[in-house]
């Protein structure tokens, strides 16, 4: 065997693949194998499995040897199975009947043997086989102790597996009374049990505090050889002090005085011996030593109530600061995180800030550095936040790259969190950009914005400095994010400085726009649009840069869209519309640092996370300072906020599950007009969608009946024709038509109508004439009951019948000013609605931006109307040839809407609005990401400016379409989804999408 | 515990032993991952690192490398005298142990291993206890077969006292 050892791997590989061919030669000869060659061969594979390489036989001879009588086959057998278990069920029911017989057996060794396979196996089979037979194997009297051991541990492991298989029973009571066991194995191995099971089941297992608090308490106050075999290096039973230490960190401070004091006396004889001199200069004594120490202070942090002995813990952990062994260092460091969470001790720690500064800026091991971090981190309050933060930014500057993020994170939420004065707070983060740009996530400069949109006084000091920052010949792409949000906001603050000068402040960022990434640059060009807000002055050098061909042919669609359109919107809207289009954003609402967010995430439901929610619980009083608006239940799931200035590119929740058919989704679309009426008929519903945007067509249409509707509304009137059709040849009778309306329903609309005939001849047709009249506004439809005799069955349909309050919609004329008078009226709070409801499907980005296109449709003019339905057309004959669900998805969608809202002839007659060369060239290459865009702009100019200026841009684009190439794909970003970011909409286009009164009802 | 590696300096795994349910994939990767991090780590550096979300605690002992990944809430320098202990036995029962001892003898390595640890947890601690089950062990055994080639290597227990 030693020539597998050889030098080289193809030797070894050729070698082994040998010796696997001469195993399973001999497994398959005819000849029957003694136990002693299976054992040898079984043996070989697994060192073959051992070395490396695959295995995938001689599990049932493995298995055979489990029923050997000699012990060197079985303890093979048992090796080979513990390493290499299959879940093959057939073997698996073969080793649990060999492992019962070794259990049943009553030889120790054998027990022993079938015990430490299921502790090494522990699957759910053998969990069943086995859970409810080792508590008795642990708990009998006449167990030996070795057996005793290795079926606590055995049970330990079964019952973290599966834990719904170990039943708790009278064994639990007997198995706490191990800790008194006289074999101090048995209480080792009993400790980890119990423990385990304490945590799960603290009731159950309450009694071992105080046998635990005793048994500790004969163990420290030994002498160092009272015992014997289990004192280790002079430290007596350093495995068995350590699990009982972790056992009490199961429960609260004992409530009995007695046990509570005596657990005391444990603690501080601990702390005590601590300070002795060591008895030995073995590495093993003072190790064996000082794990007890730290699982004593574990549990001292854990109680929280003897401050006392967390000032002592404390200070003995200062002492390890300083300690030459690199592991204790390292140790009380991670010890000391958690001692600072603690009102009694968070002082004290305080006090060794210095020598954690020091550790951070000498220890040659990251790994420790980190450690050293993540104390300043902890131990950071609003008294030495800025001494914390300033070393944690120097440092960054030389810090391994691998905790550079969690560094910038932490520096961010300290700065942010206990800043008293916010252009520190500024300060900082422009800092930590330019120190570690690179590492600078997205939610820190996020958050930077926020802070100082939400804060006035420190907007003028912020975009002096960003100003200032930007001067550096290369600086950071963060930076530019950040300057160009705040310059674009508040640049005006420091206009009036000859130094920084509305065109200075342009052309500073200007000069670093072409080193920029995508993302940055559409940020710019918002910025830009919103200089020409603020600076009328620098308005047509921005429009030249805007026209430039780099940025309206851009080959990015995202960034020559907002060419496009900001250049537009520069050139068409007046003053009034753009100082309304492009004001200043809102204060964001206050909600828990997305910065937190991430740090939780990145270190997962850690300590040093729980650290920082028991921190922002105490600080409030300890500091007795504002603080970042407490965390909600949800804040974890607080959106990203976008990249973007405009929200634009950030889409609504991912989305969850499969979605939903398009037949569904528009059900969904309008389903807040249908929803509880009586019993109606199958498949009326898809109908009744379909009259939403239509007058005439079938209603329903069953076997025996069809209904089809007429009808025409002007103003508040109408008239609706109801055909019944009988499609068959036997009379219908007692035919009787009605109309339902529920109560609220009655009063806002009024029908009237006349009772048709009741016998309703084979093949007939008749009609019924409804007179409707809209009094108020409603959202509930009337139902048509029709009841009748046909072959002596009685038959009952109610359908909904399509009166909807869009019939009685009229479109308005208006002028801009009349307008824009109207649209600054609704600024009052009532005047806004809001409500927030779940979901019925799964959310799709893309099926919400149709829908959102579908809600808006209805506020577009007629004549653009019309151009959005042949776009969504073309668009559809494009995508419906493309597989992919999104975009069919998206495309049935938009399909549905042309069929909802075109009747054929305003179909023929959009056609002839388009040259048909561009409806072909679209059908090639046309990018829909240009349709999202030019929907967003059409109501603002459509409705403000009339529909000479939509037609022109709609020319217009059709022009940059043509500049796109072939197969541009489908990254269309969530234009209509602004809101939903962390960052609102900034006045742009977009935001006017919330309140918009171009489409009036008449009553 | 969740798991026990014992690997060469040439990176060569010499045992593994688990205490959680893992596809042998999953073995692998985090095999070699850890592997090469403890590694990468510089004699003087201390012996625990966050890797994960665990703890791993290691100790080179001659040319083996001894690492162990242990919970959150577990204790470091227990974990590090667990690997103490387990070469004391190793070294007791080989009579000062070398890495050629666990190749050619690894089901030994493994015997003793699951007399002290069981299902992650410590068993015995007692040297006087793990070894004499050992013993009677192979007491038991007939036409005990042991590979005696054996390399000097520098013996493990250089590092033991």
């Amino acid at each position: 065997m030693s020539g597998l050892c050889g030098k080289s791997k193809e030797a070894e590989i050729k070698r082994i693949n040998k010796e696997l061919a001469n195993i399973r030669s001999k497994f398959k000869g005819d000849k029957a194998l003694d136990g002693y060659s299976k054992k040898k061969y079984v043996c070989k594979l697994l060192f073959i499995f051992l070395l490396g390489h695959d295995i995938d036989f001689g599990h049932m001879e493995a298995v055979n040897l489990l029923s050997s009588n000699r012990y060197t086959e079985k303890q093979i057998g048992y090796l080979f199975i513990s390493v290499l278990v299959n879940s093959n069920s057939e073997l698996i029911r073969l080793i649990n009947n060999a492992i019962k017989n070794d259990l049943a057996s009553r030889n120790p060794t054998f027990m022993g043997l079938a015990l430490h396979c299921i502790a090494n196996v522990g699957s759910r089979e053998m969990a069943e086989a086995f859970a409810g037979e080792i508590p008795k194997i642990l708990v009998a009297g006449d167990t030996m102790d070795s057996v005793k051991q290795s079926a606590a541990l055995c049970l330990l492991r079964l019952y973290r597996a599966s834990p719904d298989l170990v039943p708790m029973g009278d064994w639990t009571s007997r198995v706490v009374h191990l800790l008194n066991d006289q074999h101090l194995g048995v209480v080792t191995a009993a400790t980890s049990l119990i423990t385990t099971l304490a945590q799960k089941n603290p009731e159950e297992f309450k009694t071992s505090v105080s046998l635990a608090v005793s048994r500790l308490s004969r163990i420290v106050t030994s002498a160092s050889t009272d015992l014997q075999d289990y004192t280790y290096y002079f430290v007596p039973a350093p495995w068995l002090s350590v699990k009982l230490l972790r056992l009490l960190q199961c429960y609260p401070p004992p409530e009995d005085p007695a046990v509570r004091g005596r657990l005391t006396e444990c603690l501080e004889t601990i702390l005590n011996k601590a300070q002795e001199p060591p008895k030995s200069k073995k590495v093993q004594h003072s190790n064996a030593k000082n794990a007890v120490l730290f699982e004593a202070i574990s549990l001292i942090i854990h109680h929280d109530s003897e401050p006392n002995l967390l000032v002592r813990a404390c200070n003995q952990l200062g002492q390890f600061l300083q300690h030459r062994e690199t592991n204790l260092r390292y140790l009380a460091l991670e010890s000391m995180c958690t001692l600072a969470s603690s009102e009694f001790s968070h002082e004290a720690v305080k006090t060794h800030i210095d020598t954690v500064i020091n550790a951070l800026k000498t220890e040659r091991d990251v790994s420790v550095r980190q450690r050293a971090v993540d104390l300043l981190y902890a131990m950071c309050d609003r008294s030495n936040a800025q001494q914390i933060v300033a070393e944690m930014l120097s440092y960054l500057e030389t810090a391994d790259y691998s905790i550079r993020e969690e560094i910038v994170l932490k520096v961010a939420i300290l700065a942010e969190k206990y800043a008293v004065d916010y252009t520190w707070y500024v300060d900082t983060i422009l800092n930590l950009i330019r120190i570690a740009g690179d590492y600078v996530s997205e939610e820190v400069w996020y958050r930077v914005i926020q802070i100082v949109i939400n804060r006035d006084d420190v907007q003028g000091y912020a975009a002096k400095t960003v100003f200032e920052a930007l001067q550096a010949p290369a600086c950071h792409e963060n930076l530019v994010k950040v300057g160009g949000y705040i310059l674009g906001e508040f640049g005006n603050l420091i206009a009036g400085d000859p130094r920084s000068s509305p065109l200075i402040q342009f052309d500073l960022l200007h000069s670093k726009f072409h080193l920029c990434s995508v993302p940055t640059r559409a940020l710019l060009l918002s910025t830009y649009i919103k200089f020409v807000n603020l600076f009328p002055e620098v308005k047509t050098t921005i429009q030249d840069v805007l026209r430039s061909d780099s940025q309206l042919k851009n080959a990015d669609v995202e960034l020559q869209q907002r060419a496009v359109e900001y250049l537009r919107l520069s050139s068409v809207a007046s003053t009034d519309i753009l100082a309304t289009v492009l004001e200043e954003m809102p204060p964001f609402p206050e909600r828990e640092s997305s910065i937190l967010a991430k740090l939780k995430k990145k270190k997962g439901p850690s300590t040093v996370t729980d650290l920082e929610e028991a921190k922002r619980e105490r600080s409030v009083d300890v500091n007795g300072a504002p603080e970042p608006a407490p965390a909600s239940a949800s804040a974890a799931s607080t959106p990203s906020p976008s990249a973007d200035l405009l929200g634009l590119g950030a889409a609504p929740p991912a989305p969850t599950g499969p979605p939903p058919s398009a037949g569904g989704l528009l059900v969904d679309v309008f389903s807040d007009s249908a929803s509880a009426v009586a019993p109606l008929a199958p498949g009326s519903e898809d109908n009744f969608a379909r009259f939403v945007c239509k007058n005439n067509g079938v209603l329903f249409e069953n076997q025996l009946l069809q209904i089809g509707l007429k009808s025409e509304f002007r103003q508040n009137l109408g008239r609706m024709f109801i055909f019944y059709g009988n499609k068959t040849s036997t009379q219908f009778l007692n035919f009787t038509p009605t109309l339902i309306c529920a109560d609220d329903l009655q009063a806002n609309l009024n029908l009237q109508t006349k009772p048709v005939d009741p016998t309703v001849d084979g093949g007939a047709q008749v009609q019924q004439v409804v007179n409707i009249e809209c009094v108020s506004d409603f959202t509930e439809a009337p139902v048509l009951n029709i009841q009748f005799r046909y072959g002596g069955t009685f038959q009952n349909v109610s359908v909904k019948l399509p009166i909807t309050l869009n019939k009685f919609f009229q479109p308005t004329e208006m002028a801009s000013q009349d307008f824009f008078q109207r649209w600054k009226q609704l600024s009052n709070p009532q005047q806004e609605v809001q409500s927030i409801f779940k979901a019925k499907h799964p959310m799709d980005t893309e099926i919400t931006k149709a829908k959102l296109l579908l809600g808006r449709s209805s506020d577009l003019g007629q004549h653009s109307l019309k151009k959005l339905i042949l776009t969504l057309q073309t668009l559809w004959a494009l995508a419906s040839s493309t597989p992919k669900p999104p975009r069919l998805d998206a495309c049935c969608v938009w399909s549905r809407i042309c069929k909802l809202r075109c009747t054929g002839s305003r179909c023929a007659q959009a056609r002839t609005l388009f040259p048909r060369g561009y409806v072909t060239y679209c059908r090639s290459s046309f990018n829909p990401m240009q349709a999202v865009g030019l929907c967003v702009l059409f109501p603002c100019v459509s409705a403000t400016l009339g529909d000479h200026t939509a037609h022109s841009t709609m020319e217009h684009l059709s022009t940059c379409t043509s500049s796109l190439g072939p197969g541009r794909g489908w990254d269309t970003k969530g234009l209509l989804t602004g809101t939903t970011a962390g960052l609102p909409v900034q006045g742009g286009p977009g935001s006017m999408k919330s309140r918009q009164p171009v489409v009036q009802s008449t009553n | 515990m969740q798991f026990m590696l014992l690997f060469s300096r040439q990176g060569k795994l010499r045992l593994q032993k688990w205490y959680v349910p893992l596809s042998d994939k999953e073995k692998k990767k985090i095999t070699r991952e850890l592997v090469q991090t403890v590694l990468a780590r510089k004699p003087k550096m201390c012996s625990f690192l966050e890797w994960r979300d665990l703890k791993i605690v290691y100790k080179r002992y001659a040319s083996l490398y001894f690492c162990c990944a242990i919970e959150d809430q577990d204790n470091e320098l227990i974990t590090l005298e667990i690997i103490h202990r387990y070469v004391e036995l190793l070294d007791k029962y080989f009579g000062s142990v070398c890495e050629l001892d666990i190749i050619f003898n690894f089901e030994k390595a493994y015997f003793i291993l699951d007399e002290f640890l069981l299902g992650g947890e410590v068993q015995e601690t007692s040297k006087k206890n793990v070894l004499k089950a050992i013993e009677q062990a192979d007491l038991l055994q007939e036409n005990r077969i042991r590979i005696t080639a054996r390399v000097s290597m520098g013996g493990l227990r250089k590092n033991l006292y």
